[in-house]
């Protein structure tokens, strides 16, 4: 017999399909807030969709639908386990199912976010997952956290830390964490929010909308790109 | 025994029998097919105190095995059974008109009329009507969709391909881990034991992830199991063709040959109308009503209850 037409997508070839963005870090540091601050800044221009991955259910997914940020037909919740980081690493399944799906339904997008359930440092999406990643601290975790590193503080493309308000707070010094942060990531992006008082992330959202921008000519133009990986 | 079931895998789509280590794959839990986020019914289960600890645990286990354990290992070996014998003959006898009006080949050549999704779309109806809950029928679909996507990818097949087209929402898991273990190069008998093994261990699982039980004495538990595995694969087979055709030890040669000369055999049969004779012409296919339909009401409330609860960490 000949082949069928096959409409599966392989997760390992980005052409024509939307970027996706996968956000990481630890429980409490500001994940969701940083999806809903992204869609508020990029809802206007660009087609989104989001799938959360909570540790109970709909918890994110509500707040983000609740927050009014995106239709929320456009938020797909994803149930992990236990096990978050299962969920984004070793079995990504689910979430490639999610993600196809709002791509289905809503396609083309431009962008798909991936927040990931709260985890631990260790924590890092898939390849076959995400094609760029964000890993998201927060300086009330204490300023050390940099300098432990972690595939997530090291491998990120971007590295995200949040609540920079609480620094003087918690006595965290935001300079051995940039120095430490810039030792560890081979001169990968750092970037300092306070998502409180920046409700749109600019800074974080300029650094995306560069990274579309980037993914849709390298698709246009690049028929040879095959490997969505991060650039060493 | 195993090998009357069993050895005819020669006969199917690989030429070795690789079917040991592929049934290691299949039924790994680190398969990349959304099985780990799965509780089959034991988180809601721990959430009502039903299970508490290892003795409750080794009940539940004991009894889902029992029960729909064996149900989804007969589906399994069914639709292995079938992939293997399509896997080269797509509009084999398994494509034969069901009494609904779908009437197979109209006869106007081998494997060009009859639709090769419609007996994996009749086997996928023989297990939804076998799964009494809605929110259980959800979850396997889910389960069969995402296990079929990773299936398709690991060990590619015109046969997955069929059934991803068949039921587009999914087919129900045991359909596509049969279907899945055909093209990784197992036997019906492997495809049940992966089916009955993937039943018992992710609730066992979750019940560790759940109340912190020791793994070491859960492990021994799904290990006190082994017997009954065995059971339940073997059981599962039951049904299966080679047993609805009277085999004598003259006809297991010829079983053995296959599959799929018995396909062909019987698809020119059907499409020159005339019924081919005898016990060989009862249709593969026609044994699935007949495949074991248990059922386990408090397996179907648990699930039911699981989906209405809003604190879930699990799927199902």
């Amino acid at each position: 017999m000949g082949a069928q037409h096959d409409d599966l997508h392989d997760a390992a070839d980005p052409h024509g399909r939307a970027l996706r963005l996968g956000i990481g870090g630890p429980v409490g540091s500001g994940k969701t807030a940083l999806v809903a601050a992204l869609c508020r800044s990029l809802g206007p221009s660009m087609r989104l969709g989001v799938v959360t991955n909570d540790i109970y259910t709909t918890e994110d997914a509500e707040f983000l639908r609740r927050a009014g940020v995106l239709d929320p037909e456009r938020i797909l919740a994803v149930q992990t386990g236990c096990c978050p980081h299962t969920a984004i690493r070793d079995d990504i399944a689910a979430n490639l199912d999610a993600v196809e799906t709002l791509e289905e339904r809503f396609g083309p997008l431009d962008l798909v976010i991936v927040e990931s359930g709260g985890d631990n440092l260790t924590a890092t999406f898939s390849r076959g997952l995400a094609d760029r990643q964000i890993f998201v601290l927060d300086v009330s975790g204490g300023d050390k956290v940099p300098r432990k590193g972690g595939p997530g503080v090291t491998m990120a493309d971007l590295l995200v830390v949040n609540k920079t308000d609480l620094a003087p707070l918690v006595g965290a010094d935001l300079t051995v964490m940039s120095r430490d942060a810039a030792a560890v990531r081979d001169g990968r992006p750092v970037l300092f929010t306070s998502l409180r008082e920046d409700r749109s992330a600019h800074s974080v959202a300029e650094w995306v909308t560069s990274l579309v921008n980037t993914w849709k000519h390298a698709n246009a133009h690049d028929h040879e790109r095959t490997t969505p990986t991060t650039a060493a | 025994m195993r090998q009357d079931i069993g050895d005819g895998r020669g006969d199917g789509m690989r030429d070795k029998p690789t079917g040991d280590a592929a049934l290691l794959l299949l039924a790994d839990s680190r398969l990349p097919a959304g099985g780990h986020a799965h509780s089959g019914g034991a988180e809601e289960a721990v959430r009502l105190g039903t299970i508490t600890g290892p003795e409750d645990l080794a009940r539940f286990l004991r009894g889902r095995l029992a029960t729909a354990g064996l149900v989804t290992a007969a589906l399994a070996a069914a639709a292995c059974e079938l992939a293997t014998a399509t896997a080269d003959h797509p509009a084999g006898p398994y494509g034969q008109a069901d009494g609904d009006g779908n009437p197979p080949d109209a006869g106007t050549g081998a494997g060009t009329g009859a639709d090769p999704a419609h007996p994996w779309r009749r086997l996928d109806a023989e297990a939804d009507a076998r799964t009494a809950s809605p929110a259980q029928r959800e979850a396997s679909r889910v389960q069969g969709r995402l296990l079929l996507r990773t299936a398709r990818r690991i060990w590619p097949s015109t046969v997955l391909d069929t059934l991803a087209r068949a039921v587009p929402e999914g087919a129900h898991h045991p359909i596509a881990l049969g279907a899945a273990a055909a093209s990784a190069g197992c036997d019906p008998y492997q495809a049940a034991m992966a089916a009955a093994y993937i039943s018992v261990t992710g609730p066992a699982t979750a019940a560790v992830r759940l109340l912190g039980l020791d793994p070491v004495t859960v492990h021994r538990l799904l290990a006190d199991l082994a017997p009954a595995l065995n059971d339940a694969a073997h059981a599962a087979c039951a049904s299966l063709i080679d047993d609805v055709v009277p085999n004598g030890p003259a006809q297991n040669g010829a079983i053995q040959n296959g599959a799929t000369h018995d396909g062909i055999a019987q698809n020119s049969a059907i499409q020159n109308g005339a019924p081919a004779n005898g016990a060989a012409a009862k249709a593969r296919g026609s044994g699935w009503p007949a495949l074991p339909g248990h059922t386990a009401p408090a397996l179907d409330l648990l699930a039911e209850g699981h989906l209405n609860n809003p604190m879930k960490l699990f799927v199902s």
